[in-house]
């Protein structure tokens, strides 16, 4: 059963259209990624799947509601955790929590299992204005609040944002808990490296679905050979290589550059060959399997080729 | 021995009881693309303000440019660029006038700023949007210009807090290579990131954790010591155990 669908999604702004023409589907129980950067258009589909924001164009379902018509009957199922911290920051921990609890009918107790784990974190802390919490501690208290009436679906804008590898790590383990016990939960990220810890996941760049797919059925329709080569100077070396015929793309990915030859026939020795001509020192050659990113840079690749020029100068 | 652009020597700053940097030493060379990562509440923003000549340590010694953190903070801020992934650009100044606002603070002179501001349109690609409002540019092209306005005055080094976030995988590329641009020109970079990738663009990187520097060195040399295969991981291992996770 889906829990979620949209046909045709579009918001504009003005001239500016943020969302064009989305279509996809989340399953019921699913960890549904929505992966991209920054104006790419995540927070206007949350905030129409929520019914906080009225689309131009198509129509889009929750829980089989529509996010027109049946604004009331959504709120009451939705949990929505926005990319901005939202709560009250004036009132405490535990002032939060029972102020949401009880615009939602119900108690801090009555839904406790659900945000044991996640609360117990904060619990020390109950007393504490929400203003004056770090941000990890915000974080685990608006997915709480998010929780507290316990929603059939999750919505989390950004959540990991801004937020360090340690405390990123956890809080996919929460989400990997609460999935556990039956929440679909829809979350966005600009963090590629995410990707691999959802069901499936739709890219998303200027407003556009690039694909919706599980993340290895993304990685394994890369359609070309990839490769990561290292050298001593590698800035050089990628500014080398960019300048062969023979090179499709060239790319820095951490301490390797990720290429791809415009050929079909590429191998290592290939890759070598074209690489020894500038005599690196130290180098090295290995056929590798593609990452999210690899496959996110590939599509907004072929996004901008189909564009307009003129559309491209003016970036949106 | 090669000039540091950086001298750090057991800086310290406290609030009340709180030692929100504490004991830090480091070196970063002229010229150098220096990493300066950590867990959340780690102390980064803490001692970055130190640096940048905005806050007083509690003790310790530290020169940036060659100036006195105590007593030449004026010199400090008028040697170094800044920009940030919250603060760069008045979005409602046009490119232009973003340009010249800068640099003018800064002192380049009139005649200076014009030829120079041309120049960088044409270098950036933005001749069309020259009289644009910044404010209507896509992120990833402001924050391209935001790094170009932080080094127009041509800074002895320049500190970039989380330059890239939230920009997409090929804006982030560029965004790198213009770092390594400037740094072939010997400008000194000081960057905070999240992303572990960006972590090894860096010539050396320091990883803070409570108020500590707790790893200091070559992305290279820190993976082999740890064991690890990325630089994720070497984060990881050292911010895990973390008692701190204020912001």
């Amino acid at each position: 059963m889906t829990a979620v669908t949209l046909k045709n999604i579009t918001k504009k702004y003005g001239d500016f259209v943020a969302v064009d023409e989305v279509s996809f589907e989340v399953q019921k129980g699913e960890l549904f990624g929505l992966i991209g950067p920054d104006g790419a258009g995540k927070t206007s589909i949350f905030r129409i799947l929520t019914t906080l924001l009225l689309a131009e164009g198509g129509t889009a379902t929750v829980e089989g509601h529509d996010v027109v018509k049946e604004f009331q009957v959504i709120r009451n199922k939705v949990g929505y955790m926005p990319g901005k911290f939202s709560l009250y920051q004036d009132l405490t921990v535990k002032e939060n929590l029972e102020f949401f609890a009880t615009i939602f009918g119900t108690t801090i107790e009555e839904n406790y299992d659900l945000i044991k784990d996640i609360y117990d974190q904060i619990k020390p802390f109950n007393d504490r204005r929400a203003g004056k919490l770090s941000g990890g501690m915000k974080q685990k208290l608006a997915l709480c609040c998010a929780l507290i009436h316990k929603p059939e679906i999750l919505f989390l804008d950004e959540p990991t944002t801004g937020v360090d590898v340690v405390s990123r790590s956890e809080f996919w383990e929460m989400l990997a808990k609460l999935k556990k016990q039956n929440i679909t939960i829809v979350v966005s990220t600009p963090y590629m490296d995410e990707a691999k810890l959802c069901d499936r996941i739709a890219l998303i760049q200027n407003g556009k679905i690039m694909t919706v797919d599980e993340p290895q059925q993304i990685i394994n329709s890369f359609p070309k050979s990839l490769f990561a080569v290292k050298a001593k100077n590698i800035y050089k070396l990628l500014q080398t290589l960019r300048t062969e015929k023979e090179v499709e793309n060239c790319d820095a990915f951490g301490e390797y550059l990720h290429l791809t030859l415009t050929s079909e026939l590429a191998d290592e020795e290939k890759v070598s060959a074209i690489a020894q001509k500038y005599n690196p020192e130290d180098l090295e050659v290995k056929k590798i399997e593609p990452t999210i990113e690899d496959s996110f840079i590939r599509l907004m690749r072929e996004q901008n080729d189909s564009r307009e020029p003129k559309e491209m100068l003016d970036g949106k | 021995m090669e000039n540091k652009a950086i001298i750090c020597k057991d800086l310290t700053k406290q609030f009340g009881d709180f030692k929100a940097v504490d004991k830090i030493s480091f070196e970063v060379s002229e010229g150098e693309i220096f990493g300066f990562l950590g867990a959340n509440g780690a102390g980064k923003t803490t001692a970055m303000r130190i640096l940048c000549g905005l806050s007083f340590p509690t003790s310790g010694e530290a020169s940036v440019a060659g100036f006195d953190v105590y007593r030449q903070q004026e010199k400090i801020k008028k040697n170094i660029g800044y920009m940030s992934q919250k603060f760069s650009l008045y979005d409602n100044l046009t490119i232009l006038e973003n340009i010249e606002f800068f640099a003018g603070v800064y002192g380049v002179s009139r005649p200076e700023i014009k030829e120079r501001s041309r120049d960088l349109i044409l270098t950036l690609g933005l001749e069309k949007e020259a009289k644009k409002l910044v404010g209507g540019l896509p992120l990833g092209w402001k924050q391209k210009l935001a790094f170009s306005v932080a080094v127009f005055h041509r800074p002895k080094i320049v500190f970039l807090d989380e330059p890239t976030g939230g920009v997409d995988p090929i804006t982030r590329r560029q965004f790198w290579e213009m770092i390594y641009q400037a740094a072939a020109e010997g400008i000194t970079v000081f960057v905070t990131t999240h992303y572990m990738d960006e972590a090894e663009y860096c010539d050396r990187i320091s990883i803070m954790v409570d108020g500590h520097v707790a790893a200091i060195d070559s992305p290279t040399a820190l993976k082999k010591r740890f064991n690890a295969v990325s630089m994720d991981e070497v984060f990881y291992e050292l911010a895990r155990n973390a008692k701190r996770t204020l912001d």
